[in-house]
């Protein structure tokens, strides 16, 4: 039977949620206006006040906010508050130029935790659990988000962090965790470990919360069957406040967005005008209710579809399919839009680790796709022509998925850099 | 009767066969026979050691991937025509062979070695008229 943390707002009928975002917007967007002038400016310059805003329809008169704004504002222009009223920060690093630095009031964060606590409980975890949190703690969100959530829905949580794989193990089988906490590949990364060692029947994992990397259902199969559990996709930023923006119901189809906190729309990303419900594009996050950190509109950068078609589980919050890929993660090569996680669904099915990288290079005027991926002992042979043959169709089957060849090279297991934190899946070597 | 051989995967990277080589080494295994089947960009390395088993335990505890498989062995008189009237004799009796390569004999006296990967049993070689060696014959001590 399905559970719920907060039936009442989970399962809230649409017009009631409705009413409450109209109200929580129309008082956030005062709130900014007092408080955040680099947002007020903006405003300004778009010609709209806050008395244009009476109700969450009026969301599309407002500018967007972009990363560059929040590396712009470093460190504070877009705190809400002030710092005597913030008891935490989390930063996110970004790939150039400056960090971004996310700011919680005691509020905030209680209200992060109650969004991650149903996330647990849609998976149906409860305070009988041992949950194991093996993402990063620290600036980083993984780590403390899941784990304040597990700690308020009392679960007895292990605070282990990233790495060290021996004592990941060691506390798994001898403290009978039930619920992995990590990113899909470190996930995938353990599962081998622990099949290496033989250590399958003393591990009682029966449910896994993996998120903040991209991933693919079939990953999500091969990772559910070698560790024999459940796993529970979760969606968030950093900038919005952690992991708990999105979470999976038993249903496993999709992200229920705690709409209550956070508002979504999908927008095309190179016109950004507003897209209806069910297109694909690029999702826009409004947040309702932070007084620390308050984004209005906040360009995701990740590209999904919403959804409100019913759900199963019976609750009425719009549900965001798994990013298909960012629109700055899309790559473009020889002109054709190619996404990571489209290289990933087809060495699954070809029976090859998801541990991969790609490089990107520009040769004579001419883009370069080359795929490293790991040799495994079932795709081995003495024989080399069983190995060129299955190479062959791997590369005929991603020249099928992406549209363009692409150089695949086999290298030895385990020599792609491991991804404890997040993996390094992209090298684009061209200077344009 | 087969002979056992290990095959490991070669990435193309500089010192890889260096590599490789010196953990058989450090182990104190004896090589009997290598081959090497190669791509531009990666190739398998076919080995015949003294101690199959712990060759593969070795190189596995390496990271490396590694399979056991049966080859045939079949002693070649060292004469001229040696090699071609055996594989004239593999030919007539449509015995399909996937590669070979030749080893040093182990007893000194003037035969050498071909060794096979082919689908068909030993026996076949056997009743060919063929002079099929075992483990033994070419210096593996394990069994
Ligand atoms: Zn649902």
């Amino acid at each position: 039977m399905e559970r719920y943390y907060s039936k009442e707002i989970e399962c809230a009928p649409r017009e009631q949620l409705r009413a409450m975002q109209s109200e929580r917007l129309v008082s956030q967007v005062r709130h900014v206006w007092d408080n955040v002038p680099y947002y007020r400016h903006k405003m300004e310059q778009a010609g709209v006040s806050p008395a244009d805003i009476r109700s969450i329809d009026d969301i599309t008169k407002l500018p967007f906010l972009k990363k560059d704004d929040l590396r712009d504002s470093y460190p504070d222009g877009l705190r809400g508050v002030p710092a005597k009223e913030c008891v935490r920060i989390h930063s996110t690093s970004g790939t150039t130029g400056k960090r971004v630095v996310a700011y919680y009031t005691k509020e905030d964060i209680d209200l992060w935790e109650t969004c991650v606590a149903r996330a647990l409980v849609a998976a149906d975890i409860s305070d009988e659990d041992v949950v194991q949190v093996c993402y990063g703690y620290g600036l980083f969100t993984g780590g403390l988000g899941l784990h304040g959530g597990a700690e308020k829905l009392g679960c007895m949580v292990l605070p282990m962090s990233s790495g060290s794989t021996d004592r990941q193990l060691q506390f798994m089988e001898d403290l009978k965790s039930t619920v992995l906490c990590c990113t899909p590949s470190y996930a995938a990364y353990l599962s081998e470990s622990i099949h290496e060692r033989v250590l399958s029947d003393r591990i009682h994992l029966r449910k896994g919360i993996f998120g903040a990397e991209a991933w693919s259902e079939d990953m999500r199969a091969s990772i559910e069957s070698s560790l024999g559990i459940k796993a529970h996709d979760i969606y968030g930023l950093t900038e919005l406040s952690g992991p708990g923006v999105a979470y999976e119901c038993s249903v496993q189809n999709g992200m229920h967005i705690n709409e209550d906190h956070f508002y979504a729309e999908v927008i095309d990303p190179d016109t950004g005008e507003s897209l209806p419900l069910g297109s694909k594009g690029e999702l826009v996050i409004t947040s309702l209710t932070k007084k620390g950190f308050p984004l209005l509109r906040y360009r995701t950068r990740d590209i999904c579809i919403l959804s409100a078609e019913k759900c199963a589980c019976g609750r009425t919050f719009v549900k965001m399919s798994r990013p298909m890929g960012r629109s700055d993660d899309m790559l473009i090569i020889k002109g054709v839009n190619v996404f990571p996680s489209q290289i990933e669904t087809v060495l699954i099915q070809q029976g090859y680790p998801a541990n991969y990288q790609i490089i990107v290079d520009r040769v004579n005027n001419s883009d370069t796709l080359d795929v490293l991926v790991e040799m495994t002992a079932e795709n081995f042979s003495d024989s080399l022509s069983k190995i060129t043959a299955k190479e062959k169709a791997l590369v005929a089957e991603l020249k099928a998925m992406l549209g363009i060849y692409a150089n695949v090279h086999l290298v030895t297991p385990k020599t792609i850099t491991r991804s404890e934190g997040k993996a390094v899946r992209v090298i684009d070597k061209r200077k344009i | 009767m087969g002979v056992r051989q290990i095959s490991v995967f070669l990435e193309n990277k500089s010192g890889q066969l260096a590599h490789i080589c010196r953990i058989i080494a450090d182990a104190g295994i004896n090589m009997k026979a290598l081959n090497i089947a190669e791509t531009s960009d990666y190739g398998v390395v076919r080995l015949i050691t003294d101690k199959p088993d712990l060759t593969v335990r070795v190189l596995s505890d390496e990271g490396l991937v590694c399979r056991c498989t049966d080859v045939v062995a079949i002693s070649v008189p060292d004469v001229p025509g040696g090699l071609a009237d055996v594989l004239e004799l593999i030919a007539r009796k449509n015995i399909s062979i996937e590669y070979m390569y030749s080893m040093m004999g182990n007893d000194g006296k003037s035969h050498a070695v071909m060794v096979f990967q082919t689908e068909e049993p030993s026996e076949v070689f056997a009743k060919a008229g063929l002079d099929v060696l075992c483990g033994k014959d070419i210096g593996i001590s394990e069994a």
